[in-house]
């Protein structure tokens, strides 16, 4: 368990839940769990809310938005005809620097970024919008990186882990992403939607089970087949729940409450928190690495005696 | 209306970091040097497609994806600033550009007309994707003509490359016949880059060009075969072998642009002209044009 972490929060980034609620009775009920959700968060009282969004994707390593109060009309490229959102966000530069610091010290390749007219993805403001509208609780937003697996994104949340400590500050953890992430390739009437196939639902169901039971870490270990079995590959993996498990200590003690769940254009979207508990299902002995640091990308394919050690991704590595 | 044509398809990669080398006063960070050889490429291209020779700029990008059918941008202009979400230490680009609604909306329903999805972009708020502003500033730097900006269906991504080649193939068709309708000239881009693994850390001067090089011989290789069959006149062999060079070499054909634009011009079977092959962040990258009043018919 981390202190530090005062609660993990899973929603979706998909506009409609903001912007068009309703056009469909299901985004509609997303939408008052957002309001739940948001109580339940100011309830909690963090200093920061950190956001991890599978909207915002960096090439170069993540990147963490460090601008103190980013301003912008927003369009989204997708959902264009369902208007503008103005966003004036609060964003703790402060942490967003010593979370870089943090990166840095444990190998990660992280950059802050601080300038006018940065595009802000849809999932964070979604989030930030319906989450903090009053825009009291500061927040830093992190991207995915397309290329990152698990390490490099376990490494992610200790690194910022580190961060919260060394800074004495308590926060709200936020993967902003959907369950299933099929859309409907064709234009649907929003009263129709619903989740694209049976086989992603009945995975939705699953992971929506154990977050419910609040085993959190076992969802993370699953990630992997879950990317095979519910996700179209858009990215390597499916990384936002080795995030959040780590943010909350790779742990299964914790409380579950879903406040939604609704299909959004065909894929699955839930609003889920997950809170530190005695109570819990157990931790199991996991397969999956518990990485401190990051050492590069390996070139698991080099033999012996080759004249090059760089790793691969060493492109411009001194 | 009638005798509109492609005067010109032109395949046009988008990376920032052109524009970037390149210092125009649109773009707040300022370079160096840096990407010569492709910097260079499109000094030729635009030597060899003089402006006047067209109306109208229409650039399939990329990096303006769509999941639920095809978009097509319809506002009269549009004019903001494009930070690049993933290298905003290098674009910060102030656009100011004319868009010809007339010509988008014909494209719109001719390929509704096939029954492709499709859908106007008529929010004068949006933001032009930075792929779009790129190859259309590396073209025609004056942004004296108006354009059409076409999205990019997620298509291969959510079934696969060739599914999505038939979507793009209809979508080029459905192009060419509204330029034959509206009488215009057109000059085509492609806007995407050949393989497409990037390196993911960048150096301390972004435009030191002793760390720049392809990401793995694979990756040349593929591109480099992908080259001699646009030099050979090969077009259609090189589409049907473009899911195989999609996945292998990571490439960003998976967006369609490529296919859209062999489609619009009825896979030439004439040589392209290759102005420069390089490579951005470990990513390749070839201008190249196909003239079809040079190369003759297709």
């Amino acid at each position: 368990m981390n202190p530090e972490v005062l609660k993990a929060c899973v929603v979706p980034g998909q506009p409609q839940p903001l912007m068009v609620p309703e056009q469909n009775e299901g985004w509609m009920k997303l939408r008052r769990a957002y309001d739940e959700m948001a109580k339940e968060i100011k309830e909690a009282n963090p200093d920061v809310l950190i956001i991890y969004s599978t909207k915002w994707l960096s090439v170069i390593g993540h990147q963490i938005q460090a601008r103190k109060n980013p301003e912008w009309t927003h369009v989204d490229d997708e959902w264009h005809e369902y208007g503008e959102v103005e966003y004036s966000f609060n964003i703790d530069s402060e942490l967003a620097h010593q979370v870089n610091e943090a990166c840095h010290d444990r190998g990660l390749h992280t950059r802050t970024v601080d300038y006018h007219g940065f595009p802000i993805d849809t999932g964070s403001i979604v989030a930030l919008k319906l989450l903090n509208p009053d825009n009291k609780i500061p927040a830093i937003i992190l991207s995915s990186n397309i290329y990152a697996d698990r390490t490099e994104t376990v490494v992610l949340a200790k690194s910022i882990i580190d961060a919260l400590k060394k800074s004495g500050k308590k926060a709200v953890a936020i993967a902003s992403t959907a369950l299933s992430n099929r859309y409907h390739d064709q234009m649907i009437d929003p009263k129709e939607d619903r989740i694209h196939s049976l086989k992603d639902h009945e995975w939705n169901l699953k992971m929506l089970e154990f977050f419910e039971q609040g085993r959190l870490e076992d969802v993370s270990q699953l990630s992997r087949q879950i990317q095979q079995e519910a996700r179209v590959h858009k990215v390597t993996n499916f990384k936002p729940f080795w995030w959040l498990s780590t943010m909350m200590g790779q742990t299964n003690y914790l409380e579950g409450k879903i406040f939604e769940y609704q299909p959004l254009y065909g894929m699955g979207g839930a609003l889920v928190s997950l809170t530190p508990s005695d109570r819990s299902f157990g931790d199991l002995e996991y397969d999956e690495a518990d990485p401190e640091n990051f050492q590069g990308d390996r070139n698991v394919l080099k033999s012996e005696g080759t004249d090059s050690d760089e790793s691969e991704d060493t492109g411009g590595k001194e | 209306m009638g005798n509109g044509r492609i005067i010109a398809g032109c395949l046009a990669p988008h990376p920032p970091h052109l524009v970037y080398g390149e210092n125009p006063p649109q773009n707040e960070p300022k370079s160096e040097c840096g990407w010569e050889t492709l910097r260079w490429g499109y000094e030729e291209l635009r030597e060899r497609i003089p402006k006047d020779e067209y109306d109208v700029i229409i650039v399939h990008s990329p990096h303006w994806r769509t999941y639920i059918g095809t978009h097509i941008l319809a506002i009269p202009e549009a004019k903001s600033i494009s930070v690049d979400p993933i290298f905003p230490n290098l674009f910060r680009f102030h656009y100011d550009l004319k868009v010809d609604v007339d010509l988008a909306k014909s494209i719109y329903s001719e390929a509704v007309g096939k029954k492709l999805d499709m859908k106007l972009m008529e929010n004068p708020k949006f933001r032009v994707d930075y792929g779009t502003i790129v190859s259309c500033h590396l073209a025609n730097p004056d942004w004296d003509k108006p354009i059409v900006s076409i999205s990019s269906n997620a298509a291969a991504k959510y079934f696969n490359v060739e599914y999505m080649q038939e979507l793009q193939t209809h979508l080029g068709d459905a192009t060419r016949v509204a330029i034959e309708k509206s009488g215009k000239r057109a000059l085509l881009l492609a806007s995407n880059s050949l393989s497409h693994r990037h390196f993911t850390i960048e150096p301390p001067i972004p435009e030191d060009m002793s760390k720049e090089h392809i990401y793995h011989h694979g990756q040349y290789l593929w591109d480099m075969r992908m080259i001699e069959m646009m030099k050979k006149g090969q077009t259609r062999e090189m589409i049907d072998l473009l899911p195989d060079f999609t996945q292998q070499a990571t490439a960003e054909t998976d967006g369609g642009s490529l296919t859209w634009l062999m489609s619009a011009l009825q896979y030439p079977k004439y040589p392209a002209k290759i102005h420069a092959y390089g490579t951005v962040i470990g990513t390749g990258n070839a201008v190249a044009s196909w003239k079809p009043e040079v190369g003759g018919p297709a």
